[in-house]
């Protein structure tokens, strides 16, 4: 491999645990997110297919985002000292997001059956499950404005440590982020029961939240030109823009279709496409920088050989990955759940 | 409270908080895995129980232990940006390697946790298996790149630049070996005896209890082993540790005067300003023999460094103090089940032997708090050894002490919810009657 194009390769594997992290782990938000909205007298099943659903997978979800912070640091360390510092306060408002969701759905898992205690902790994880994306979101929208620059050495605490992302593009992009990951997992949902009536409510709110993109995504996109020039120039401007915009809108026409139609298979597939198609239509519109106006893939880039080391233990590790999280699907998602899936005896609360 | 110090503080606590979790993420799934297998070998329910139970104990554990791991390495860069920065390219190899470790431990306890019912018993083992494995490959990287920070290899650094970076030379750094293996005994020494501690306390109430007997004795099986061969460890770790960072051993052993025949010192508090340690025990010469197996080998002490270069000497030598101490206690413990074990004396027969593992329960975990305060503390003022200064790697971003405080507040609330849980899930025996029967079929006879 070429020198130069081994941080073009790594920048894309950054990307590509990205887009896993917001697959599986966004899912497992957008699930949270589900429980908090959950209502109507299937309110309780509802909330139990929800945490079946998450269960024996978020944890594995999870390490998607550790993966793509190591990469960061360990193959372009100026972009993750440029991102601690100045999303330093939303960063750690995220932690506090992702501490309280984890422990929360372990506590409800595990704790007794009462309903005060089960509503208490269903609680914090699901405000926490909205929360959590909304400041993922918030933090790449501040990228994507290219307003993480170096911080000033004098001025206000507002003017350097908030400024930067506070900004309406960034939260657009937070609401995108809850809107997303809520899509998706209505989406997955649908085929995590058998009983009628609650793969309706799934459908249903998968049919809104698919609406909800839209709108979200649309008013990003508005906002873009002025507060993401960078973005905003490659989402409407450049050569690849037209085919990106009408792959990613028939990605979300199909799946609104594919869920209109009670095509739930299908539909998983195409809201994949959706969520994949975003990332990268953000990776490719920024490219080459990773965090504008300064950092490059190029200036930002490691020494080669941590590079290509880090490159072949990808390699390894895949090797070891891939099929223990083919195992791992296989185990829990292969078939749709019975009525409401019991857990099994040895599960919590067993 | 200055920044830097409100930095260092989240960081300790932080560390301090998630290392609890990390070690039980070591220890408690081999702990399980031994029931489970005892139970598919022996068909013995009390097995399955207790497989179970510590199956829900390693959940709770492993999931605070992902999320406040996940905080710690988003912390590198929150509040040591300059650090990564330089460091970043040199260790991240460790750390990726950590990563998959972490996939793996995760995607495994999934399958353990909910899999009892979906896939064959032999697959169940090895998930449980794989858990403990990775767990253990996890703690190892981690402890790599710390290793790294004390004994800095694989670069070159001039003008705040790092060249000739050399990622296998900085993972085999000169303190890699002695630091994990440090490290690894002590988690399956803590998490053993904490597990054997409660439950012998339980076993002083519930003398025939059998469900704490069985209990007692797979986490005795893991942790006394461990207890035994640590202090071994612990010689080889001084001796790296006096080679590579001679100012921390001087702090550890309060040793102010570069002397030969340097004696070995117990207890005692530093005097800083007088560099002299009071109301001490002295071996004559023990230092010098301990580390150059050598009564007259010279030892360097602190007046061979600026003062400015000086770690915080009484917290290190306390906490050296603390950890020796506790360590010895395991050990001399552990020989004495083993004694009583080759002699075919059951442990749960001796309310002493009950009494003192008992008191066991909390010391492991307060020794690896104790030996990270050493590592860390002593290895003050650099946060990669003679290279950077801890002050020079902190983040420019003033009001540091609300993330501290808030943290610390988070932490605190999550522990007590974590104890308070594995009392209600795991530690109390099973109330039913249907198996108080099983477990002790002497008290139901009475009753």
């Amino acid at each position: 491999m070429s020198e130069s194009g081994l941080p073009g390769v790594m920048a894309g594997l950054v990307a590509l645990s990205l887009n896993a992290y917001v697959l599986f782990g966004g899912a497992d938000f957008g699930g949270g997110v589900w429980d908090l909205l959950a209502s109507g007298p299937s309110k309780a099943r509802q909330r139990e297919v929800i945490g079946h659903a998450i269960g024996p997978i978020w944890e594995a979800n999870h390490v998607w985002l550790i993966l793509a912070i190591v990469l960061t640091f360990t193959c372009f360390p100026p972009v993750f000292a440029r991102l601690g510092i100045v999303l330093h306060v939303p960063l750690t408002l995220m932690l506090i997001g992702i501490v309280l969701r984890g422990s929360a759905f372990t506590f409800r898992a595990y704790d007794d059956e009462h309903d005060a205690a089960q509503r208490r902790w269903g609680r914090i994880f699901a405000v926490a499950s909205l929360l959590t994306p909304l400041l993922l979101g918030v933090c790449i929208g501040a990228v994507a404005s290219g307003r993480v620059g170096p911080v000033p050495a004098r001025g206000s605490f507002a003017d350097r440590f908030v400024d930067p992302w506070l900004t309406p593009f960034s939260l657009a992009v937070g609401v995108l982020a809850v809107a997303v990951f809520a899509h998706l997992a209505a989406v997955f949902l649908t085929l995590e029961t058998r009983e009628p009536d609650l793969e309706d409510v799934f459908r249903r709110e998968g049919l809104w939240s698919g609406v909800t993109v839209f709108l979200a995504a649309l008013v990003a996109l508005l906002l873009a030109p002025s507060h993401a020039p960078l973005v905003g120039a490659g989402l409407l401007g450049s050569r690849w823009a037209l085919p990106f915009h009408l792959a990613t809108g028939a990605a979300a026409v199909a799946t609104l279709a594919a869920l209109w139609t009670r095509h739930y298979h299908l539909a998983r597939v195409t809201v994949g496409a959706l969520v994949s198609l975003i990332v990268w239509g953000w990776a490719f519109s920024q490219y080459p920088y990773l965090v504008p106006p300064d950092l490059t893939v190029a200036s930002a880039a490691a020494p080669a050989v941590t590079l290509r080391l880090i490159l072949i233990a990808l390699g390894l590790g895949a090797a070891l990955l891939v099929p223990s999280l083919h195992y791992l699907f296989r185990v829990f998602k292969a078939e749709p759940a019975g009525s409401v899936r019991r857990l099994p005896t040895g599960g919590p609360n067993a | 409270m200055p920044d830097l110090l409100a930095a260092r503080s989240q960081m300790a606590v932080s560390l301090g908080f998630h290392i609890l979790f990390a070690v039980v993420g070591i220890g408690m799934p081999l702990l399980m895995v031994i029931a489970e297998q005892r139970y598919r070998s022996t068909g013995d329910p009390i097995c399955l129980e207790l497989a179970k139970r510590w199956a829900k104990g390693t959940a709770i554990l492993f999931a605070v232990g992902a999320v406040s791991g996940t905080v710690l390495s988003f912390e590198l860069g929150l509040l040591w940006p300059e650090f990564m920065r330089l460091a970043g390219p040199v260790i991240g190899m460790p750390f990726s390697l950590e990563g998959f470790a972490f996939f793996i431990e995760a995607i495994f306890i999934g399958v353990y946790l909910y899999g009892w019912d979906r896939i064959p018993p032999r697959a169940h083992v090895l998930a449980g298996l794989a858990v403990a494995v990775s767990g253990a490959a996890s703690g190892i990287f981690v402890v790599t790149a710390n290793a790294w920070m004390n004994s800095p290899t694989g670069f070159e650094m001039a003008a705040g630049k790092v060249t000739g970076v050399d990622p296998i030379a900085g993972m085999l750094n000169p303190m890699t070996f002695q630091q994990t293996l440090h490290m690894t005994l002590a988690a399956y020494a803590a998490t053993g005896f904490a597990v054997a501690g409660i439950h012998a306390a339980l076993l002083l109430v519930e003398r025939h209890n059998a469900f704490h007997r069985r209990a007692l004795g797979i986490a005795l099986l893991v942790g006394a082993p461990a207890a035994v061969l640590q202090p071994l460890s612990g010689d080889v770790s001084a001796r790296a540790v006096g080679a590579w960072q001679p100012a921390k051993l001087a702090a550890m052993e309060s040793h102010f005067e570069t002397e030969r025949r340097a004696p070995f010192t117990i207890g005692g508090i530093p005097d800083v300003e007088a560099r002299r340690t009071r109301y001490a025990i002295q071996v004559p010469a023990g230092l010098s023999l301990l580390l150059h197996h050598d009564p007259d080998a010279v030892v360097t002490g602190l007046d061979h460094f600026p003062r400015r270069d000086w770690p915080p000497v009484t917290i290190v030598h306390l906490a050296f103090q603390v950890m020796i101490a506790l360590g010895t206690y395991l050990a001399l413990l552990s020989l004495w089940i083993g004694w009583r074990a080759l002699r075919r004396h059951d442990p749960c027969d001796s309310p002493w032997m009950l009494r003192a593992i008992a008191v066991a329960a909390p010391m492991g975990f307060l020794a690896i708090e104790a030996g990270w305060t050493v590592t860390e503390v002593g290895r003050q003022p650099w946060v990669i050894y003679g290279l950077l200064r801890t002050a020079d790697a902190v983040t420019p971003m003033p009001g540091l002490v609300v993330p501290f405080v808030g943290f610390t507040l988070l932490y605190c609330a999550l522990g007590a919810i974590v104890v308070w849980m594995l009392y209600r899930q795991i530690i109390r025996s099973p109330r039913h009657s249907e198996w108080s029967r099983v477990y002790s079929p002497r008290e139901a006879a009475r009753v």
